[in-house]
């Protein structure tokens, strides 16, 4: 799948999957990577190493902090891939120098499954196995 | 992205690196947004400012940047993690309060004002109809682009502090009039009376709409601290940045709902809101104040407690600037007398209360949104006369 590239990079690994918009602030534990919002989909679940796979952000403008917060504990994961990327991640991924892309239909991509992702500059190939 | 030579000086380093690395940052959102140019900005709101929220890396980061950086443009800040003159009454160790008053004169050293609220409107940061400003903290970019009017991206901590040295924002998004237009009416036909009313509708509405910007039809009056009180709320059970009221807010008649979808929203929905977000029935605590409470939520809530002491202690989280005159008016020493206590700078989502109290009501479906996952809180959720009463 074709891609758009938010922060480039080329990286592999295993995918978690979010069908629901997440908050990083208060979602998601900065010292651990664990998903912690009350009642979401993969709540108790962790992103560390993995490629992070959701719709787009929700909720507090603090998320960037999260996710450079995330990538300084060596709790971030691989990669993000989103519908739509907004701003406060896109921020996030770009300070912390998180492999992120957008605009792909992310239906396609199981929980568990092997993404590839090989971002370039402004364009990016995401691969699914 | 077209940059002009001056921004191209500070894109080449020439005004020191951390303006370069902030240049940067906007350069980059500005090309993945398709930005044709940047645009100058009034004013910032900068969020991530309590420990609590952004931990060491966000202090050594901040730190940094404030050794190389002054803003150019009018500064406010976000809540911090304690009351920043009375920590110690409020029960903030001695470890935590160092750690947020480094992240405090870090900003202090950049020329930000510490307002340390959420509120910059109610306390002297009020951008004008239409004008470029660059806020981070959902609720404030709500209460900014839907309220008054004016014009920003919801901003995270980060891209705020860049828009703020460098003095511009890339120029896309909530920027341009034709993603200023409504994408669903929400027709409204239920009693709205308290602000926690108003709440519950834009918590529902969040939820169903997630970051489209809605068009509220229905809505016969709303007080500011009303509109307040809807829009913190769809941002957090949603991404909301904008919505439009109806014969209330400014670009209501600059905007079509020509062929757009509907959905209403009725007694029943706000009902079922308010269900939801209760999980408990007795509470440590009661706090409001989430966004900071206005003046006038202080006066009312002083009426209300003059009358009826209520048997349960409550916080009225607000920015020092409105508990500055609350205290002149004598407002303070009545909240006192019945139990009560006014925290400025900070509030319950970015204080640690988890480390005082297990279950806090409040009348804010923000608060109520963010306090189980943040504060590890059960959580009321009610209109301030129940929880007073």
């Amino acid at each position: 799948m074709k891609a758009r590239t938010i922060y480039p990079g080329k990286v592999k690994g295993k995918a978690i999957v979010s069908k629901e918009p997440i908050s990083f602030y208060g979602g998601i534990d900065m010292k651990t990577g664990i998903v912690i919002e009350k009642g979401h989909e993969i709540e108790g679940k962790c992103i560390k190493n993995k490629i992070f796979v959701f719709p787009y952000a929700k909720g507090s403008t603090v998320g960037s902090y999260v996710i450079y917060g995330l990538k300084k504990n060596n709790v971030a994961p691989l990669a993000i891939i989103n519908k739509e990327t907004e701003t406060i991640v896109a921020t996030g991924s770009i300070l912390a120098g998180i492999v992120c892309v957008d605009g792909i239909d992310i239906e396609k991509i199981r929980n568990g499954s092997i993404v590839e992702i090989v971002a370039e500059e402004k364009e990016a190939e995401v691969m699914v196995k | 992205m077209h940059l002009t030579k001056e921004q191209e000086k500070m894109l080449n380093g020439e005004y020191g690196e951390a303006v370069e690395k902030m240049m940067r940052l906007l350069v980059r959102l500005g090309d993945v947004y398709k930005a044709e140019k940047m645009v100058k900005i009034s004013s910032a709101q900068i969020s991530g400012v309590s420990y609590k929220s952004i931990g060491e890396a966000g202090l050594e980061f901040i730190d940094d940047i404030s050794k190389k950086a002054r803003v150019r443009v009018l500064t406010y800040l976000n809540p911090a993690g304690m009351d920043l003159e009375n920590w110690k009454e409020m029960g903030i160790n001695e470890k935590f309060a160092k750690k947020q008053l480094a992240i405090i004169n870090a900003f202090k050293r950049m020329g930000i004002v510490i307002s340390a609220t959420c509120t910059p409107y109610l306390a002297g940061n009020l951008p004008r109809y239409k004008q470029h400003i660059a806020w981070a903290e959902s609720s404030a970019v709500s209460f900014a682009n839907s309220v008054i009017g004016a014009r920003t991206n919801r901003e995270g901590g980060p891209s705020a502090l860049a828009a703020a040295i460098t003095g511009y924002t890339p120029l896309y998004g909530y920027h341009l009039d034709e993603n200023r237009q409504p994408h669903f009416v929400v027709k409204v036909n239920a009693d709205l009376r308290f602000s926690s009313d108003f709440a519950a509708l834009g918590y529902f509405v969040g939820r169903e709409l997630k970051n489209k910007v809605p068009y509220f039809t229905g809505i016969k009056y709303a007080e500011v601290d009303d509109l307040k009180a809807m829009g913190a709320a769809m941002a957090s059970s949603g991404a909301i940045a904008l919505y439009h009221v109806e014969n209330i807010t400014p670009e209501a008649n600059e905007v079509s709902t020509e062929g757009l979808d509907k959905i209403e929203v009725g007694n029943e929905e706000i009902k079922e809101t308010y269900e939801k977000l209760n999980d408990e029935k007795e509470a440590d605590i009661i706090i409001f104040g989430c966004p900071h409470a206005s003046l006038n939520e202080i006066i009312k809530i002083t009426r209300f407690v003059e009358e009826r002491k209520p048997k349960k202690k409550f916080w009225i989280c607000t920015s020092r600037a409105v508990k500055e005159i609350a205290e002149r008016m004598g407002l303070i020493e009545k909240i006192e007398a019945a139990g009560g206590k006014i925290v400025a700078d900070t509030c319950m989502v970015v204080s640690p209360i988890e480390d005082l109290f297990n279950t806090t009501a409040v009348n804010s479906a923000k608060a109520a949104h963010y306090l189980p996952g943040f504060c590890k809180q059960k959580v009321i959720f009610n209109n301030m006369q129940n929880l007073l009463s």
